[in-house]
């Protein structure tokens, strides 16, 4: 059984169809690549499942309970984190500080009914998060906002890594990165996957996909339409399952 | 970085890219520091100029009292600009929470230290409803900031006008005005400027101690952020503009105290100069910088300036034009600081930074 199952999930915008009784399954421990042609369904689909939007029909099974994420509290409650296309950190806040955002560890007493936080367990924690990643972020006391593609995503990266206990959904994560730092977060995605948790992964980059994912599930105008091997698969084959070529070669 | 293929030479190349990066870091991180060199300069100046009347004790406790109810209306305006926000409305809000205060104060008899406090009470409670109708304006009814308050500052001051007819209010009790007015701690120090110094305390250690304080600065950084990873982000700025109010209404207070009166002619420019004292100490109108210290400091600039300028016989309306250079010399600096070293939190423009200075080499490592 798979750790998260979504079945006929519908969700339209108007007259538009965005998901059309779409599937989806995420399997702990693997890199499972979510891909399609621009408008088939993906962020859509990322976003129901992260609790961003609701679903109009469907459902989604997480290690077999039925759940319902009306908003990403929700679904953060239940292990699920997200690394967003923008990142989503404050640029003038350090990495730790990013890291905790809204999760702050207060000191305990009468100090932490104040607010005051434990600011030692926040910084070694997340001295043992970024190292267990092997991030390359060196300064935890600059704004992430100094930092440079890479660090930022890896930022991003190890805060929902350091918060996730089943999912993380990566939105392009790679879209706005240089050769180098490609390869790094592609390593940074496979050390949170040797952490047993199940890991989307939303990519335009066939190679990308070929070179990190275990399975590849294919969407086309809002539908699962294949769900390919990575290991026996092609560029020409998951192209060709996204535009439908394969569809009209077997017909 | 994938640390078992990488090379040493990359990672010569990061840790020289954060040496640079830290260099921008440390000139930003001074900032408050360079505020307080120009105060030191300016008072050194007049200092020489006339040893025998700028740098008095009489002088200086003049100083500091003129300063007192600007730092105090600066510590709330200072969690507002934090957030990207503006409150136009302290001024007028001041007016309004100093003549419900003697209002109600007046009510009582206008004597007693029970009447006082009961009076600065109503002060705190009315500038803390102005806070509350701007927070919930700007944060549930998206009305920008700049707008809400304009138009609060005119409610306000027209309703303090409304309810006094346009006389300003006489019955202070004496207690208060010979204490928090005129009294001092030590024999020197005026109980206005330890009130007004507590009061800073109390907020810096809010803004950079606590979690409030951090979630303010999340906030003014990128609220978007702050809203997906569950912070109520309205709520809080609501609460920043009721802090706001409610140092606005303990300014309104202060000042019955101090002038024996209200003052509904009076204020008009002291939300610009608040506004512009906590921008000249470095507090970004950008949102996510800034420090109730550097606030604290902008704020005494224009008072030395005025004072410095009348002993040297100076024309003190010179002072503003020299607020006006300041100011806008700050946010200039601090345009060119964002632009230097914070850069948005989503995707980076592939492209060098500004000056030379690399934040991030994207491209050489792309292409090598």
């Amino acid at each position: 059984m798979a750790l998260l199952e979504a079945r006929g999930i519908v969700r339209t915008y108007g007259s538009v169809i965005a998901l059309d009784g779409a599937d989806f399954d995420v399997e702990a421990g693997q890199v499972t690549a979510l891909i399609g042609d621009n408008g088939a369904g993906k962020s859509t689909l990322v976003k129901i499942l992260s609790g961003t939007e609701n679903s109009e029909a469907g459902e989604v099974m997480l290690d077999g309970n039925r759940v319902n994420f009306n908003n990403p509290a929700a679904a953060r409650s239940h292990g699920i984190e997200t690394v967003f296309q923008d990142l989503a950190l404050c640029p003038h806040l350090d990495p730790v500080k990013n890291l905790y955002l809204n999760r702050e560890i207060k000191r305990s007493g009468l100090l932490g009914l104040l607010g005051f936080m434990d600011r030692k367990s926040m910084r070694d924690h997340s001295v043992e998060v970024f190292t267990d990643l092997g991030s390359t972020v060196r300064k935890l006391n600059e704004p992430v906002g100094t930092m440079s593609g890479g660090q930022k995503q890896s930022v991003a990266v190890a805060r929902s890594a350091a918060w996730a206990s089943k999912i993380i959904f990566f939105d392009e994560p790679t879209a706005a990165l240089g050769v180098v730092q490609t390869a790094n977060v592609l390593d940074l995605i496979r050390r949170v996957r040797d952490k047993g948790i199940g890991v989307v992964l939303i990519s335009h980059s066939m190679p990308e996909v070929l070179e990190v994912a275990d399975t590849v599930q294919v969407l086309r105008r809002g539908r699962r339409v294949a769900t390919i091997n990575a290991a026996d698969s092609s560029i020409e084959e998951l192209v060709g399952a996204m535009t439908g070529k394969l569809d009209e070669e077997a017909a | 970085m994938s640390t078992p293929m990488k090379t040493s030479s990359q990672d010569i190349q990061d840790m020289i890219k954060s040496e640079q990066v830290s260099i921008i870091q440390r000139i930003t991180r001074v900032q408050a520091l360079q505020i307080v060199l120009v105060l030191l300069t300016i008072s050194i100046i007049f200092s020489i100029m006339a040893p025998d009347a700028f740098l008095t004790v009489f002088n200086l406790r003049s100083i500091m009292m003129n300063t007192a109810i600007f730092a105090v209306l600066g510590v709330g305006a200072t969690f507002v600009i934090i957030t990207a926000g503006i409150d136009l409305s302290i001024g007028s809000v001041l007016i309004f929470s100093s003549v419900i205060s003697a209002m109600v104060m007046g009510n009582l008899g206008a004597s007693g230290w029970t009447t006082s406090l009961i009076g600065l009470g109503a002060a705190i409670l009315s500038g803390a409803a102005w806070g509350w109708l701007n927070g919930v304006l700007v944060a549930k009814a998206k009305v920008p900031p700049f707008i809400v308050t304009l138009g609060t500052m005119g409610a306000a001051l027209g309703l303090a006008q409304v309810l006094t007819g346009g006389i300003d209010l006489y019955e202070i009790p004496t207690e208060m005005v010979d204490t928090i007015g005129f009294g001092n701690l030590f024999g020197e120090l005026p109980n206005l400027v330890v009130l007004a110094a507590v009061v800073c305390l109390l907020g810096g250690v809010l803004l950079h101690m606590t979690r409030f304080g951090l979630t303010t600065y999340a906030v003014g950084s990128n609220p978007e952020a702050c809203r997906r990873v569950g912070v109520k982000v309205d709520r809080h700025l609501i609460w920043i503009y009721i802090i706001s109010g409610v140092t606005a209404g303990l300014a309104g207070w202060m000042s019955i105290a101090f002038f024996q009166q209200t003052s509904i002619g009076g204020n008009s420019m002291t939300p610009l100069t608040v506004i512009a004292g906590v921008v000249i100490g470095g507090t970004s109108l950008f949102g996510g910088i800034g420090t109730i210290f550097g606030s604290v400091i902008g704020l005494l600039i224009p008072v030395v300036l005025q004072s410095g300028f009348i002993i040297i016989g100076v024309e003190s309306y010179w002072q503003g034009v020299v607020i006006g250079i300041f100011l806008i010399a700050a946010v200039y600096i601090d345009g060119k600081r964002r632009e230097r070293a914070v850069r948005g939190s989503g995707r980076k423009p592939r492209r060098l930074q500004v000056g030379g200075v690399q934040v991030g080499s994207t491209e050489k490592e792309g292409i090598k």
